[in-house]
């Protein structure tokens, strides 16, 4: 009984540990085994979590017994439960993917090194969502970033190096950002406890240093989130990444960075008059509606496919804001369930498409130019992997029977309780853009032929294989049995819009 | 097994088949089999629910919710009963034609062309069997994708471009309209049931009733109202039992008969009253453009292609007319329009394998060389324009029927003038193959019959044409249990 008290800091102390063990034993299958024991772990960690809190409620724990507001508190809700669920269900599909899928794309040298910022960056990302402590999400936030710039750097493929200083600037610029609106909000209340911020924010006057508290705060978040036009670093970060990291971080990392977002105006500044005052679902929706449009038409045109996808993804991210700026239980529950249904979309995506890299990389570990080009008639080479892609790209549309269709409905009902019809209007027309960019993968794909000068490979290793098709069927599957990602967005809804009035 | 697990073993079975025919890749002979035993069984299960469903008891499933209290359900009523029958059964028929057809046109990858067929027909069922709009909706789109590989069969540049105004009209309209008027009823009534009597609420303004039906008209593209006509000529790319089976039933009547589900189970004729003039002059327009421009169509496929969209908008007037007779109408044509152009459609494809000519100008004297097939595009024909003794006369005669008792003269006016304009383009493709001579170029070629298995399957259906007028009871109990059945 006493160690099942202690999950919510086995949750973020397992993968922590497990890290440095990897460099301590220096050996790439060990390192590996330990962290994916470890990630295995965290997943059923957070099942059991997920299921303490359906179960009894929001769970306070306090580390080291220092009582809330003055000790760290670990809180968790109905919201957060369901983000550790895909953060961690993300790690351990993706870490048995990756005994194949970094083989040729990253230096087998470190190897061991990569699995110890893999356990690093889980650990950034389940703190980041399990804490209940404002400068704690900040060093999580840290943690996750700088393991991701490392894990990013690690690809063979030079351009990787740019592509992660790219996102070092920017993200350090978010990182910053966030902690000195944290550092305005603990000048006007004197606390860092976010339950306790809320309760004080309900008595302060909607005064300058909380206003800039909440323009930093939203400002930082949305450079981490990618959010448009704050996604300049996403494109070439998920393009130039090893395939499983840029299948880990598109699931998680943004994802993550959107909850706090929400957890931060709904159940912080939820309470506070500041926020009546100002126009920010305006603004969020704007925003959105921007992301919707620009992101997934300048996906259409790109030549390389990682790039394509990696567009697509800052244009999901905006139906997930728009979700937000509806203020309602329907649209924030679309946004919490399309963290997840997008989650696991493209993280499959991106999964086989990693297959297929592997498949075109060389022996000399020399990538290749992943364009369209590489792709003409890839059907008849792996056709699992096409079909799969297909299925993928189809739940990015949005087509009924998966699970891209559930959270656009709930959107779209939204949309129709708000009474704005043209907003209908807008969701629907930018998924046809999604038509076009994932019909423009199947026509190269299924009616060019393959050029007969290379050499015909098949199918990727059925490690690489295998978790890309779970989460596939696991988005066809969440297109039918919703009863755990529609039942957690909703109850987690209804929780943060009953907190926030 | 009762009733209702007798709808899962019939949703479940095409693709069981699928996996089977995949599995038989190697051994052409089995595949077939497969086929063809998947095809028996699945219209044999049809058949056992004509029982229940006439009797009134409807035969209902619920499986899983993907959304709160909005299942994914099934529920057999009289018009979804008589369009799976069409369905299941023309798919045996067409099974025995596709066999004939792909080997002796030496067509490539066969083993996908069957796999998708059988899922396109088990997608047809789960919409003819839908219990409410999410259900429809869920098979409207699968039966658009799985029908796509089927349309781009041929891999060439031509096949490409049609894919693409295929799935870009289907698909597009139904994300833009289907899905936001699907989501709007939802919104305002709290349910997407098909229910008798419609379940919009009285409350609901005209206009927001006028943009609804508008959404759900032109959301339906498969219903091929104009201007979102334009994907079934192209999709004439496809071999020609996919013509035949898919775009002269399956697909376009899945369209035509979610139009009336729609009419009738979701507005209910009263709430539409006097609203759908608009719809009446549009599918006008569409019967007499479309059967214009089958007139002067050379290419055989294509003409049957733009008589297909000008008889579906028969049934979208009909149902427009909201009169129960009308609607009465509506789903006999659904079937009389099946079992006529089905036949046309294998005869097409017969003079393409057997003499590989595509063009009616090319057609002079070849009833002599080809009197089985061109005697049965006799029959399909004149079924089309309405003459006794075929179906088509039973199913005209109901519309026209319910024209008159609605006073619907320009209604009755479009009616006439197309039978005459029906009586036009097809009659003289029959007098060409009997009564001209051949031409010098075609007796330096000579060629026989199209293979057995073809000129069978025409047979079947050119026959079940005059059957049907002889014995409509079959029908005409669906379609007076649909009256009934709707409270109309």
């Amino acid at each position: 009984m006493s160690w099942v008290q202690h999950l919510p800091a086995l949750q973020v102390v397992v993968p922590l540990i497990s890290a440095p063990l990897a460099v301590l034993l220096r050996r790439n299958n060990l390192a590996f085994a330990v962290v994916t024991a470890a990630a295995w772990a965290a997943f059923a960690t957070a099942i059991a979590l997920w299921w303490q809190v359906d179960d009894g409620g929001t769970i306070s724990y306090q580390i080291g017994s220092w009582a809330p507001p003055w000790g760290i508190e670990y809180r968790i809700d109905r919201l957060n439960s369901f983000v550790l669920v895909l953060i961690s269900g993300m790690a351990a599909i993706v870490l048995p993917y990756t005994r194949f899928g970094i083989a040729r794309t990253v230096p087998r040298e470190v190897h061991y090194l990569f699995y110890a910022m893999f356990g690093l960056c889980l650990t950034g990302l389940l703190g980041i969502t399990i804490t209940g402590d404002a400068f704690n999400v900040f060093v999580f936030l840290e943690i996750s970033s700088l393991s991701t710039y490392v894990l990013i750097a690690l690809a063979a493929d030079r351009r990787a190096l740019t592509a992660a200083y790219q996102y070092l600037i920017m993200g350090s610029i978010g990182a910053t950002f966030f902690v000195i609106g944290i550092g305005f909000l603990y000048l006007m209340t004197g606390t860092l406890n976010l339950a306790d911020m809320a309760v004080q924010l309900r008595t302060v006057e909607s005064t300058r240093p909380i206003l800039v508290a909440l323009a930093f705060i939203t400002v930082g978040i949305s450079l981490k989130a990618a959010l448009f036009p704050l996604h300049q670093w996403l494109p070439n970060a998920y393009a130039y990444a090893p395939s499983a990291v840029t299948a880990f971080i598109a699931a998680t990392a943004t994802k993550v960075s959107l909850y706090v977002l929400i957890r931060f105006y709904f159940s912080v500044f939820g309470h506070s008059p500041v926020f009546a005052d100002l126009p920010l679902p305006q603004i969020m929706l704007v925003l959105s509606l921007l992301a919707m449009f620009a992101a997934n038409f300048v996906a259409i045109f790109q030549s390389n496919v990682k790039r394509l996808f990696a567009y697509s993804s800052v244009g999901q991210i905006g139906y997930i804001t728009l979700g937000l700026s509806f203020d309602s239980v329907h649209g924030l529950a679309a946004a919490i369930m399309h963290l997840f249904n997008h989650g696991i979309a493209k993280g499959a995506i991106f999964l086989l498409i990693g297959g297929i890299v592997a498949r075109l990389t060389t022996r000399d570990g020399h990538p290749p130019v992943f364009s369209f080009e590489n792709l003409a008639g890839l059907s008849k080479r792996m056709p699992i992997t096409c079909l799969a892609i297909v299925i993928g790209g189809l739940s990015l549309i949005g087509v009924p029977g998966t699970a891209g269709f559930i959270s656009k409905w709930h959107l779209i009902l939204a949309a129709f309780e708000k009474g704005q019809w043209w907003l209908v209007g807008a969701i629907l027309v930018s998924s046809l853009l999604a038509v076009a960019y994932v019909w423009r993968f199947i026509e190269t794909a299924y009616f060019r032929d393959p050029d007969p000068d290379k050499e015909t490979w098949g199918e990727p290793p059925l490690g690489m294989l295998i978790p890309a098709l779970i989460l596939i069927i696991a988005t066809v599957w969440f297109g039918f049995d919703t009863s755990f990602t529609v039942g957690s967005a909703l109850d987690a809804a209804e929780q943060l819009m009953r907190d926030s009035r | 097994m009762n009733a209702d697990q007798l709808i899962l073993f019939i949703l479940i079975l095409p693709i069981v088949g699928s996996l089977g025919i995949a599995l038989a890749k190697r051994w052409p002979n089995l595949r077939e089999t497969v086929t063809l035993t998947t095809a028996v069984v699945l219209f044999f299960s049809v058949t056992r629910l004509i029982d229940p469903v006439l009797s009134g008891t409807l035969p209902s499933l619920t499986l899983l919710s993907p959304l709160r209290n909005l299942p994914i359900a099934f529920s057999v009523e009289p018009l979804g009963m008589l369009f799976g029958l069409l369905a299941s059964g023309l798919w045996i028929v067409n099974s025995l034609y596709s066999i004939g057809y792909m080997r002796k046109n030496d067509e490539k990858h066969q083993t996908t062309f069957y796999v998708c067929f059988a899922l396109a027909i088990g997608a047809a069922l789960g919409l003819a069997f839908a219990a409410n709009l999410l259900t429809l909706f869920l098979f409207y789109e699968f039966l658009t994708l799985i029908t796509y590989p089927l349309v781009t069969h041929a891999g060439t540049e031509e096949a490409k471009q049609a894919g693409r105004v295929y799935l870009g009209t289907l698909m597009g309209t139904s994300v833009l309209f289907l899905l936001p008027a699907i989501i709007y009823t939802w919104h305002v009534a709290g349910t997407t049931d098909f229910r008798p009597g419609g379940i919009l609420p009285d409350t609901l303004s005209p206009g927001a009733a006028a943009v609804l039906l508008a959404l759900f008209m032109f959301g339906i593209a498969k219903a091929a109202i104009m201007p979102l006509h334009r994907w079934l000529p192209r999709a004439m790319v496809a071999p020609t039992p996919v013509s035949a089976l898919l775009h002269a039933v399956a697909v376009v009547k899945a369209g035509v008969f979610s139009v009336v589900k729609v009419v009738v189970y979701i507005f209910g004729l009263d709430l539409l009253a006097g609203t759908t003039g608009w719809l009446i002059a549009l599918s006008s327009f569409t019967i007499l453009s479309a059967s214009l421009i089958a007139f002067n169509a050379n290419n055989l496929k294509r003409r049957l292609a733009y008589s297909t969209i000008s008889q579906l908008s028969y049934i979208i007037l009909a149902a427009a007319i909201l009169t129960p007779l009308s609607v009465l109408g509506a789903g006999l044509h659904i079937a009389a329009h099946a079992l006529g152009k089905i036949t046309l459609f294998f005869a097409a494809g017969s003079i393409y394998t057997a003499a590989h000519k595509t063009e009616v100008s090319q057609l002079d004297g070849i009833g002599r060389r080809m009197p089985w097939t061109m005697g049965a595009f006799a029959f399909g024909s004149l079924s089309l324009i309405g003459v006794p003794p075929f179906v088509g006369f039973i199913s005209k005669w109901y519309i026209v029927s319910g024209a008159v008792e609605q006073e619907q003269w320009l209604a009755l006016a479009v009616i006439l003038a197309s039978t005459l304009l029906n009586a036009g383009y097809f009659l003289p493709i029959v007098h060409r193959a009997f009564f001209r001579p051949l031409s010098a170029d075609d007796l330096a070629h000579p060629h026989g019959e199209a293979p057995v298995l073809m000129v069978v399957a025409i047979w079947i259906t050119a026959l079940a044409t005059v059957a049907a007028f002889f014995y409509p009871d079959v029908f005409l109990s669906f379609g007076q249990a649909i009256t009934t059945r709707g409270a109309l």
